[in-house]
């Protein structure tokens, strides 16, 4: 079986968000709120009443304990104190990058007599086809990590959706994990749970890490973690709500809107092409001839005027980008068509770094003809290594080395 | 020979009322496959009219199930151009009237639905290629799907890819030096399909006419590095390889679903180094995908017979 635990590969959304849909489900959680502001920070904690209250960072990425995001109260002084210091400020976690990211919700939570922390996790497993559970006594570390040091301390059930976890599979699992014997039910009323939140949401992933065994008797999810699958979205109004736009690159929002897939590199010529695996491996061809790419951008099927004009736009909106690669692999789209649609959308946007277009498929000689022929600082390219070529001299030429 | 379709194979399109399913109905027969007729649930006992670049008109009988149109028509595959929230729906009602064959192009089918979907697949016989792929070609046979005919050359060299364009542009690749292609098959860029390399790789091995194999794989999962364990042990003709993902970061999916490094793992160097272990030439970029095949088939004093047209 394969391991695959899949970050930020879709809607991702916050801890506390993420507790309250479990909760739906008859997962427990440990009672808390959510606070914008310092004060609603601490009129939380004094509604919550209990003698510690855990003041957690709310940003979509994990590892805030290590980076001094979650913190102890033990009196409304000390909840204040930390709200004060944490909103606002810029988190840097292994999962954030280093620009890190800014703290602007606070989840305030009772605090929990902790006897042993444990891990739960679902991901979908290509190899089988099927959602997996899996489970480890090394709650509280990076799953990988175990994964990587210590494999057969995870153990895993693999569901059939006909009839979804079954009771004996979570019981197998939470003996394996050895959770408290008096405390196995709760366990499994917990697994059947978070599996029955996953498959009802939709979700491409979800993590209880801790999963946690209280002094009174509770199992129950410390953290939480759930990423959901965006080609389900549209059958889950619910969870669009609940998207931050502020956890989400905001040119990459905006691509999704004209249905172009955009990702922001560290380089500096922009790509343009169409079809994933063509997008991919013009990056990497570039980078072969010694450029670096600024980004894989996905124009799609139809590489219409409009598309193409807000994919130059998209691009050019990233300062580094010193010149710009157009790969096309027309197919059935004639190159004719796309080569006015490039033409009119440079000259619409008055673009002024330079330009290489590689066309190929059905009119290709009209198409190159349309491109020279249009005034505008567009050079032509043969084939896929021409263009790559071709572009990295370009951008060497104009003193656009790396920045 | 070829594998999956040739000239015999029947197609009805699932979704041939819509604008993409007509579309890509008069490309396939212009290309000269039998399209038979096509299933649009409510439309049944209606026709379509798809005038051709030759000239001439045909006129495709529409029904609202698969089960009808298979009776009706004879039909032994299916191509889907039906949106995400019922292609599931559709891939199943293709399964359940027993063709031999189907093909899914409709990209954006939620996970969970295709988890169900190769659960209701297990214990019955139909082959299904996809979803989110452009679909597969036997070179002057028959054509289901979206990718442009015209680029193929009929010939000997089989082709197996996750991804859609890159295996344009390898087929363009080998048809410019002459080296025809037995059939081309797009398996899609989605984490849960329907074949998968091996299952591929296994028919071309089998078919006599398919001399030497293009594998083209992407980051994310370790399909690609199962292929290659799998070609090591049982593979009897040359494999040439290409991994696109090269310069991806982690972490970030790229366009198809399937396409993350996760975890460190899934990464293009990971898969070349599998690759290479067990044999496979891998293309040090996308533009030599042609040449490195070329110069295997010359190392194997196979070029010649994989030469099918004058260049």
């Amino acid at each position: 079986m394969n391991k695959r635990w899949e970050e930020n590969a879709d809607v991702n959304i916050h801890e506390y968000q993420a507790k309250a849909v479990l909760k739906a489900y008859g997962v427990k959680v440990p009672e808390g709120r959510v606070a914008f502001t310092v004060d609603e920070a601490v009129e939380a904690a004094r509604e919550l009443g209990t003698p510690v209250v855990v003041v957690k960072a709310q940003i979509h990425a994990g590892g805030r304990g290590k980076a001094g995001g979650v913190k102890l109260a033990r009196s409304l002084d000390e909840v204040r104190a930390h709200a004060q210091e944490l909103l606002g400020k810029v988190l840097v976690t292994h999962q954030t990058g280093p620009a890190g990211k800014e703290v602007k919700r606070l989840l305030i939570e009772q605090g929990c007599d902790i006897r042993k922390e444990y891990y739960i996790g679902l991901v979908v497993d290509r190899s089988s086809g099927r959602v997996v559970m899996m489970a480890s006594e090394e709650g509280g570390t990076e799953i990988e990590e175990v994964a990587a040091r210590t494999p057969e301390k995870i153990f895993k059930e693999t569901i059939d959706p006909a009839v979804g976890l079954l009771p004996f599979q979570a019981r197998r699992l939470a003996y394996a994990i050895n959770i408290p014997g008096d405390l196995v039910n709760k366990a499994v009323q917990f697994m059947l749970g978070l599996y029955q939140a996953f498959v009802d949401k939709d979700c491409s992933i979800a993590e209880i890490n801790p999963l946690v065994v209280t002094g009174d008797g509770e199992v129950m999810a410390l953290d939480a973690k759930l990423n959901f699958d965006d080609n389900a979205l549209f059958r889950h109004p619910d969870i669009i709500e609940l998207r931050d736009p502020d956890e989400e690159d905001e040119k990459e929002i905006q691509a999704s809107k004209f249905g172009l897939s955009y990702i922001a590199l560290d380089g500096n010529i922009g790509c343009m092409v169409n079809g994933a695996g063509l997008a991919m491996a013009t990056m990497d061809i570039i980078k072969y001839y010694g450029g670096e790419p600024a980004n894989f951008l996905d124009v799609g099927g139809g590489a219409s005027r409009e598309k193409v004009t807000e994919a130059f736009k998209i691009i050019l909106a990233d300062p580094n980008v010193k010149g710009i690669f157009v790969n096309i692999f027309g197919g059935i789209m004639r190159c004719d068509v796309i080569a006015e649609g490039v033409v009119a959308a440079a000259k619409e946007i008055g673009l002024n770094r330079p330009l290489v277009v590689r066309l190929e498929g059905t009119n290709v000689d009209l198409g190159k003809k349309i491109l020279s022929e249009s005034g505008l600082n567009i050079t032509a390219a043969d084939s896929m290594a021409d263009g790559a070529q071709k572009i990295v001299a370009l951008v060497n030429e104009t003193g656009g080395g790396h920045q | 020979m070829s594998i999956l379709v040739n000239k015999q194979t029947k197609v009805i399109t699932q979704g041939i009322t819509g604008k993409t399913g007509l579309f890509h109905a008069k490309g396939a027969l212009d290309y000269g496959t039998q399209m038979v007729g096509g299933v649009t649930p409510g439309k049944g006992g209606t026709r379509v009219d798809i005038p051709l670049e030759s000239g001439e008109t045909v006129s495709l009988p529409v029904f609202n199930t698969v089960r009808e149109a298979k009776e009706a028509t004879g039909a032994n595959a299916s191509v889907i151009y039906v949106a995400p929230p019922f292609a599931a729906d559709a891939i199943m009602e293709a399964v359940d009237a027993d063709l031999d064959l189907v093909v899914c192009i409709t990209e954006g089918i939620p996970v969970l639905d295709m988890v169900k979907v190769k659960k209701y697949m297990e214990g019955k016989r139909t082959i299904l290629i996809g979803p989110n792929c452009p679909g597969v070609i036997t070179p002057g046979e028959c054509k289901i799907g979206i990718m442009p005919g015209y680029i193929h050359l009929p010939g000997h060299v089989g082709v197996v890819s996750r991804s859609g364009t890159l295996t344009y542009e390898a087929v363009h690749q080998l048809t410019s030096r002459g080296i025809g292609q037995s059939t081309a098959v797009g398996i899609g860029g989605d984490p849960v399909k329907g074949l998968d390399f091996i299952d591929v790789l296994d028919m071309f091995n089998r078919d006599p006419d398919t001399h030497a194999v293009i594998m083209i794989g992407e980051i994310g999962g370790t399909a690609e590095e199962e292929a290659a364990e799998w070609i090591r042990a049982n593979m009897k003709k040359p494999v040439v390889g290409f991994i696109g993902g090269q310069t991806a970061p982690p972490g970030k999916r790229m366009g198809h679903a399937g396409a993350i490094i996760s975890g460190g793992k899934g990464t293009a160097a990971e898969k070349v180094a599998a690759m290479e272990r067990c044999g496979i030439r891998v293309a040090p970029t996308p533009a030599e995908i042609g040449a490195t095949l070329e110069a295997v088939l010359k190392e194997r004093g196979l070029l010649e017979q994989c030469i099918t047209a004058k260049r």
